[in-house]
């Protein structure tokens, strides 16, 4: 894509009928590292790819619950993931109490799409710059949603987005049909190894990816870092030489691996 | 039973106009609901009767009415509040079908809204003056809630408000039990109707007895209960102590 007359301003139209602003903030999303989601008819599997911009830092969290029974994986500019997860929570929690009852998560992400779609049609406003993976229950079970900063929305059995996403994508084109009735344990070894896949060579250990699961009858939760491992030793031929010292994988920040990493050298310095 | 808040500012004509905006003394009433939870779903009985103070005016008003697919309302108290109430609640449902994704509110859900929105008048000092008896069934699993006028809540598996609270619940504690069928709950409805038949003084005998079940709700012609006036106790009311009544 290259620079013209039309991109200024995210309300300019082009003569093709393109809003040049908005794609761009979707290329934002496409620079960010990859995040992962797949889902069977009572689960949903969230899996992101950890990066931390050195070796002195903590990686950035990705996936955030949103309820009980809603979590979300970003992909693109952190802060307005960030800022979109709060107005989820907020969104879910007002719900709840009114009604006592969980929010449908079709209807949160049509909200979140609604408010994406106003930043596309002010002036003074710029598109969010990240894409979301929104995997939640309803009435008729599990559903995984993409959000998108142009204000649309899609549902997937299964999905990726991020850097290096495409190889991730094309592994669950293989798999998906087997989705739909996979088992919990089943679903998180399929998200595992679709994030080995972007990670194309560098080994995989569980310090470089956090999971995070919820079902039918089972709220959402951070998958901790032994389990990770033990998914990933059964297929990883080579043992791991180290273990992280991070410990747990939950929702506070865990220590940067001081492994070799051939590291994404383009990851927008907004990323951070 | 006013419900003014002190305003010393001596301008009694401001005053006035801001009393003639909140809710102070209900004007035409509904008396009794009396609910149960039977085997398949929840029966609900009132009497067809608005009073104006101790007039019986209104001889033909509903106080139980569906809401969207899975509910029953019933009311007892001021009947425009109920108009009111049913028309939120007629936008709720509207707003909810509208989303057409095979979610839809159920009774705990419309329950709980109708709490919120009770308690949060009754905060402003202007509140809807009804007690609110919520019931439906929704997968298989029947509810049954009220709401008072100052946003008290909670369930039970019966529910009567009102006078039936005093005449109906000692009835339906002793006699209701899980798994009625239908006969037997409205033989059980109808028994603490006739009750408060005799005994309450805003009650008229004409009556209709609302069923809801996963197939839907119905709602039964008005009718009226025998009633029986040649008891002993009746004849000679005031035989254990004279001059009472």
């Amino acid at each position: 894509m290259f620079r013209n007359q039309y991109d200024t301003d995210v309300t300019t139209w082009s003569p093709t009928g393109r809003l040049f602003q908005v794609e761009y903030a979707m290329e934002a999303v496409k620079q960010g590292s990859a995040a992962i989601g797949l889902r069977s008819r009572t689960h949903v599997v969230l899996a992101c790819v950890n990066k931390a911009q050195s070796e002195l830092s903590s990686h950035q969290r990705k996936i955030f619950k949103v309820d009980d029974h809603i979590g979300v994986a970003i992909a693109g500019l952190t802060a307005d993931g960030r800022v979109l997860s709060r107005y989820m929570r907020s969104e879910s929690i007002n719900h709840s109490f009114t009604y006592e009852s969980p929010l449908p998560v079709g209807r949160l992400v049509v909200h979140l799409a609604d408010k994406a779609q106003v930043c596309t049609q002010r002036s003074w406003k710029r598109p969010y710059g990240v894409g979301l993976l929104v995997g939640g229950l309803d009435e008729s079970g599990a559903h995984l949603y993409y959000n998108c900063p142009s204000g649309n929305y899609f549902e997937y059995q299964a999905f990726a987005i991020g850097s290096r996403s495409q190889a991730a994508k094309t592994y669950l084109e293989r798999r998906f049909e087997s989705f739909a009735d996979s088992s919990k344990e089943d679903l998180i070894k399929d998200a595992i190894l679709a994030v080995r896949e972007t990670l194309q060579g560098e080994t995989l250990k569980s310090s470089l990816c956090t999971v995070a699961v919820l079902g039918v009858g089972e709220p959402f939760s951070f998958l901790d870092q032994e389990t990770i491992q033990k998914v990933i030793d059964t297929f990883e031929k080579v043992p791991e030489e180290e273990e992280a010292e991070g410990g747990e994988g939950e929702a506070e920040e865990a220590a940067a691996p001081p492994a070799a990493e051939q590291g994404d050298q383009d990851v927008a310095p907004m990323e951070m | 039973m006013t419900f003014t808040i002190p305003i010393d500012n001596g301008d009694a004509v401001k005053n006035a106009e801001a009393d003639s905006q909140r809710t102070l003394y209900p004007y035409v009433t509904g008396t009794s609901i009396v609910a149960i939870k039977y085997k398949d779903g929840v029966l609900m009985a009132s009497d067809m009767g608005g009073s104006y103070g101790s007039t019986l005016r209104y001889k033909n008003i509903e106080r139980v009415k569906a809401i969207g697919k899975h509910s029953l309302l019933g009311a007892s108290g001021e009947i425009s509040d109920f108009q009111e109430i049913l028309r939120y609640l007629d936008e709720l449902i509207l707003n909810d079908n509208m989303w057409d994704d095979g979610n839809s509110l159920g009774p705990k859900e419309v329950h709980n809204y109708l709490t919120r929105v009770m308690y949060n008048r009754r905060n402003k000092f202007n509140p809807l003056w009804n007690t609110l008896v919520l019931g439906g069934i929704k997968n298989g699993e029947s509810y049954l809630g009220m709401v008072s006028m100052i946003g008290v809540s909670f369930e039970d598996n019966h529910i009567a408000t009102g006078f039936g609270n005093h005449l109906a619940r000692p009835i339906l504690r002793d006699e209701w039990h899980a798994d009625l069928s239908f006969e037997d709950g409205v033989k059980l409805l109808e028994k603490c109707m006739r009750v408060l038949l005799y005994r309450d003084r805003s009650a008229i005998n004409k009556l209709q007895i609302a069923k809801i079940t996963e197939e839907g709700v119905t709602v039964s012609q008005p009718y009226s209960l025998k009633t029986f006036w040649e008891f002993q106790a009746f004849h000679n009311p005031t035989a254990g102590a004279e001059g009472s009544w």
